[in-house]
């Protein structure tokens, strides 16, 4: 690639096409098909971008790649400085995977400023490809901090009913735990005397110290993971969100809070994280089993799945806290596959919301009579979530089972009956809407999905099973990175005198 | 011939004392229907002063009238920034001046008098000359809140802020004759000498509180800031943006050097003060704004809030809070300018909009209006990669590295909480249904103030070390003495 700065490319093209967006002109018919194709044929060229770094990828190295390094604000000390490792590269790839899939997604359900709602996600595009990328400490918060922006603005002008409450319950909450992380970051500027993220993995800080920072980190990850209990914004957030939104918010949002604990904490705080261990353990146990009782009783789809996806990232923080190979490759892995699986679940949910306009379950019922390649998709996704082997679903969760159990066989005990305690809700929510009788006229008359909602959901549900057959792909690439930040943890360990 | 020399110095002044009086002289003789004319002339007047400014700088630290004035970079760099202010806020006004029906010419000449007034309190060098700057500005200013005289609420603006006003000048001389008691000085290099030599508790130490307290005042930090709400909410809307705008930013450089040169050395004391006077704003800003419905309200409280922040950095006495304060303020002024536009440019069917839930749906009738509106606001709350967040990073960082963390703390849960309130302003426009339509002719002076705002808010990312770089160099002389 020689000297191709593949990283910035990928993290600003999406705003070069905000640009043509804005330049857009014509009546409102026009603006929004011309929006529309623009916002696809930027996403899908980034995507494309997002394949080319996958393909080059060496995953013989734990390093950074693709480093680029520019003099940005020295007086701060800050720099420009992207790169990517075998921990960031996914992330990048599952957000410009996922941004053309949001667009088709809003390709007829967004009907009022869509140049507006195009913008929007190109620029949450941009935000969300930087957040994994920054490797200095205050650029990583810039974009960390600022994807709350597009997201707040898509929750409130596209949202359902209680839009208003739900997009600020989001942006005050999020808000709220990365301000302390921002006085955490200066802290750490201060003490160590740089932003720059490989720098600050050499630095030791004193383990009281240590402890304060890993909790103003903590305060900032686990809302945006979310982990019990401060994962209360998220079903609100998830339910006002339109389709495309749930699908970027379950997808890639989340993820910033495991790639936060993953980037951050571990490696730079060992002796708090070995100390507040038990901690992460007990509320990743409750998130776990707790909210996969809630999600039993749910009525409304989309609040059901935002309910597993809190129950999902239990098992993201057990593995990255077991702080094992198997624990931490399972947790990245979980990510991915929670990634495309809860995306498309939620575009399961978006099928047939557009059609009928409610997400209550009871309303829906035998819709494999009716549409058939619809019931076969959302199967596969269905089991996917579950757990079931032959899926993406299974090899995240095994990998965390396996890395927890070395760890304590009490913790893996109880997050093993969350396996099981997980499974009703899904197979419940599937047997009520898609078999069943069928209750109503209007739900047994809907429409079998469409070509472009096919484009969509088939591949997903081909990585799905790709994935969970041959996991290594991913795991392969993870590996040397997992396996390095297991020997800079255990080699900070008490290493303060 | 050193009187030669003297007036020399004060080129820049004399000439918008004379132009000044000029204008008031042509005004009186052709009456308000010249009032058009008279701000096109004041803010060519504005532009010239800066133009002379420049030319004329001397090229090192200076001082005239013997020592009752500086001139050295510092001063240098707030009169720009005063200039800049007050061109802003004329160029914004005649509109409004024109449907309040206050097209009066002495609202320009005012406002050149108040900038004099603002420049001779950034050059002061002597307790005399700060004295007679900060009445000159003030005395300007009671009368542009009170300039809507058949509007009660006018009426009462001027009125409180001048008895509130007269008070605080009270205080500031009775401090002023208790330092001068005390050290034996009114010039601040001489009070610095005399300081350094004085136990702690001290008559002039109690001086210094009251010239502190006077200067709270005059920034509507709290807990003197009672004024600022009723002051901003009764004045007309752009005698508001020039209040919020620029004579805050003054005192600002009058408040820095008080406490870099003459009390420099007594950094122990002030910092205490310093503290608890930042910490109080920022909470009052905060919370007290969370219920406010007019948005010239809501913004008094918002600038309360933010003068908290521009003082947080200030509680450790140290270079660096030096310059992350004026950095803040900079950004703080042409946020605030940018934010008055918008404002004055909410005319519906006639009648001005003040009631934030009146903007409802305002994103589907003026787009353009709305996003610079929504960015300043996103700025104002400190949301990267806005201005806004820089200037807080700024100050925060200060604040840690002097130590003062808890301070720094409190900031940040402040801050959270003021963004619900800009927040709502965006949500009311973007999210809520209304259909109000705005009166299209927005004249040139608003939107080119409203574009260069968000533009600067939007691409200061782009280089966050120029502003930086700008104000170390300007505060060098400050630093000299601390």
């Amino acid at each position: 690639m020689g000297e191709f700065p593949i990283l910035s490319v990928l993290t600003f093209l999406p705003l070069l096409g905000v640009l043509f967006l804005i330049l857009i002109r014509g009546s409102e018919a026009l603006s929004a098909r011309n929006a529309k194709y623009t916002a696809l044929f930027v996403s899908i060229c980034n995507a494309v971008l997002a394949g080319v770094l996958l393909c080059n990828f060496d995953a013989g190295t734990a390093d950074f790649q693709f480093v680029e390094e520019h003099v940005w604000f020295p007086a701060f000390g800050l720099t420009y400085k992207l790169g990517v490792d075998g921990i960031s590269l996914f992330f990048v790839v599952l957000s410009a995977w996922l941004t053309p899939v949001c667009v088709l997604a809003s390709w007829t359900s967004i009907k009022k400023n869509v140049k507006d709602y195009m913008i929007a996600f190109l620029v949450l595009e941009t935000l969300m490809i930087g957040t994994f990328l920054a490797l200095d400490l205050f650029l990583f918060y810039i974009f960390f901090e600022a994807v709350l922006i597009p997201m707040f603005i898509i929750i409130g002008v596209w949202g359902g009913q209680r839009r208003v409450y739900s997009a600020f319950k989001f942006f005050l909450y999020t808000l709220l735990g990365s301000v302390l992380m921002l006085v955490a970051m200066l802290f750490i500027f201060f003490e160590a005397g740089s932003s720059d993220i490989p720098t600050l993995f050499e630095h030791v800080f004193n383990s009281d110290i240590q402890k304060w920072l890993w909790l103003a980190f903590f305060a900032s990850f686990a809302v945006k993971m979310p982990m019990f209990p401060v994962h209360t914004w998220l079903p609100d957030a998830h339910v006002e969100a339109p389709t495309a939104g749930s699908v970027i918010l379950a997808g890639v949002l989340l993820k910033m809070g495991g790639y936060g604990f993953l980037r951050f904490s571990v490696p730079m705080f060992p002796d708090a994280t070995q100390y507040f261990m038990p901690l992460i353990f007990a509320l990743s146990v409750v998130a776990i089993i707790y909210t996969s009782l809630i999600a039993l009783v749910q009525k409304d789809m989309k609040k059901l799945i935002a309910y597993s996806s809190v129950a999902h990232m239990g098992y993201v923080t057990l593995g990255i806290f077991a702080l094992n190979l198997q624990g931490v490759q399972g947790a990245i892995f979980q990510m991915i596959s929670h990634g495309v699986v809860s995306a498309a679940l939620f575009l399961c949910v978006g099928v047939v919301y557009d059609r009928l306009h409610t997400r209550d379950i009871e309303r829906y019922g035998g819709l494999v009579k009716n549409m058939p390649h619809y019931a076969v998709v959302f199967m596969i996704f269905m089991l996917a979530s579950v757990g079931l082997p032959g899926t993406s679903g299974f090899v995240g969760e095994f990998l965390v089972l396996i890395g927890t159990y070395q760890v304590s066989t009490w913790v893996a005990l109880f997050a093993a009956t969350g396996l099981i305690v997980g499974a009703p809700y899904m197979l419940w929510l599937y047997r009520k809407t898609v078999f069943g009788p069928q209750g109503n006229k209007d739900a047994a008359a809907l429409k079998d999905i469409s070509w472009r909602e096919r484009v969509i959901l088939i591949p997903m549900a081909a990585i799905v099973i790709f994935l969970g057959v041959f996991p290594n792909v991913i795991l392969e690439k993870t590996e040397a990175s997992a396996a390095h930040l297991i020997t800079q943890y255990e080699g900070k360990l008490n290493a303060y005198n | 011939m050193p009187i030669i020399d003297d007036l020399q110095h004060v080129l820049p002044e004399l000439f918008l004392a004379v132009m000044a009086m000029a204008l008031l002289i042509y005004g009186v003789f052709n009456g308000n229907k010249v009032t058009g004319l008279a701000l096109k002339v004041a803010v060519g007047v504005l532009l010239l002063t800066a133009a002379i400014m420049f030319g004329f700088a001397p090229n090192a630290l200076s001082y005239s009238f013997g020592n009752m004035l500086v001139h050295d970079s510092y001063a240098l760099f707030f009169k720009a920034l005063i200039l800049t202010g007050s061109v802003g806020a004329l160029a914004i006004s005649r509109r409004y001046l024109e449907y309040a029906n206050i097209s009066r010419f002495e609202y320009p000449v005012l406002v050149l008098l108040a900038t004099l007034g603002m420049f001779i309190m950034v050059s002061a060098n002597s307790m005399l000359s700060l004295y007679m700057g900060l009445e000159l500005q003030s005395l300007s200013l009671y009368i542009l809140a009170a300039i809507q005289r058949d509007n009660a609420r006018s009426s009462e603006a001027g009125l409180k802020y001048f008895v509130l006003g007269a008070l605080s000048s009270g205080m500031l001389l009775f401090g002023i004759s208790l330092i001068y008691g005390y050290t034996g000085a009114l010039d601040f290099d001489s009070i610095a000498v005399a300081a350094s030599g004085l136990d702690k508790v001290n008559g002039a130490v109690v001086g210094m509180v009251l010239v502190l307290a006077a200067m709270a005042f005059k920034i509507s930090a709290a807990p003197f800031h009672i004024w600022a709400p009723d002051v901003y909410e009764g004045a007309p809307t752009s005698v508001t943006a020039f209040f919020a705008a620029v004579p805050k930013i003054a005192a600002f450089g009058l408040l820095l050097r008080l406490l870099y040169e003459p009390f420099g050395t007594l950094a122990q004391d002030w910092g205490q003060i310093i503290y608890a006077v930042s910490a109080l704003s920022m909470i009052i800003g905060s919370f007290a704004a969370l219920t406010q419905n007019n948005i010239k309200r809501l913004l008094a409280f918002s600038s309360i809030g933010h003068v908290g922040f521009a003082l947080l950095a200030l509680c450790t006495g140290l270079a660096i809070g030096l310059s992350a304060t004026v950095a803040y303020l900079v950004i703080y002024m042409i946020m605030t300018l940018g934010v008055f536009a918008v404002i004055l440019c909410l005319n519906a069917d006639g009648k001005m909009i003040t009631n934030i839930d009146d903007m409802a749906g305002l994103a589907k009738t003026s787009p353009v209006l709305s996003y610079v509106l929504a960015i300043l606001m996103f700025s104002m709350a400190g949301i990267p990669p806005m201005a806004g967040f820089f200037a807080k990073l700024y100050v925060f960082q200060a604040a840690i590295e002097g130590g003062a963390i808890y301070l720094a703390i409190i900031g940040v849960l402040c801050s959270v909480v003021s963004a619900y309130y800009y927040l709502r302003i965006i949500k009311v426009m973007f999210f809520d249904e209304g259909d109000i339509k705005l009166k299209q002719d927005f004249g040139l002076g608003r939107p080119i103030v409203m574009t260069l705002s968000s533009v600067f808010v939007l691409l200061y990312i782009i280089s966050p070390e120029f502003l930086l770089t700008l104000v170390r160099h300007s505060i060098a002389p400050l630093i000299l003495y601390g």
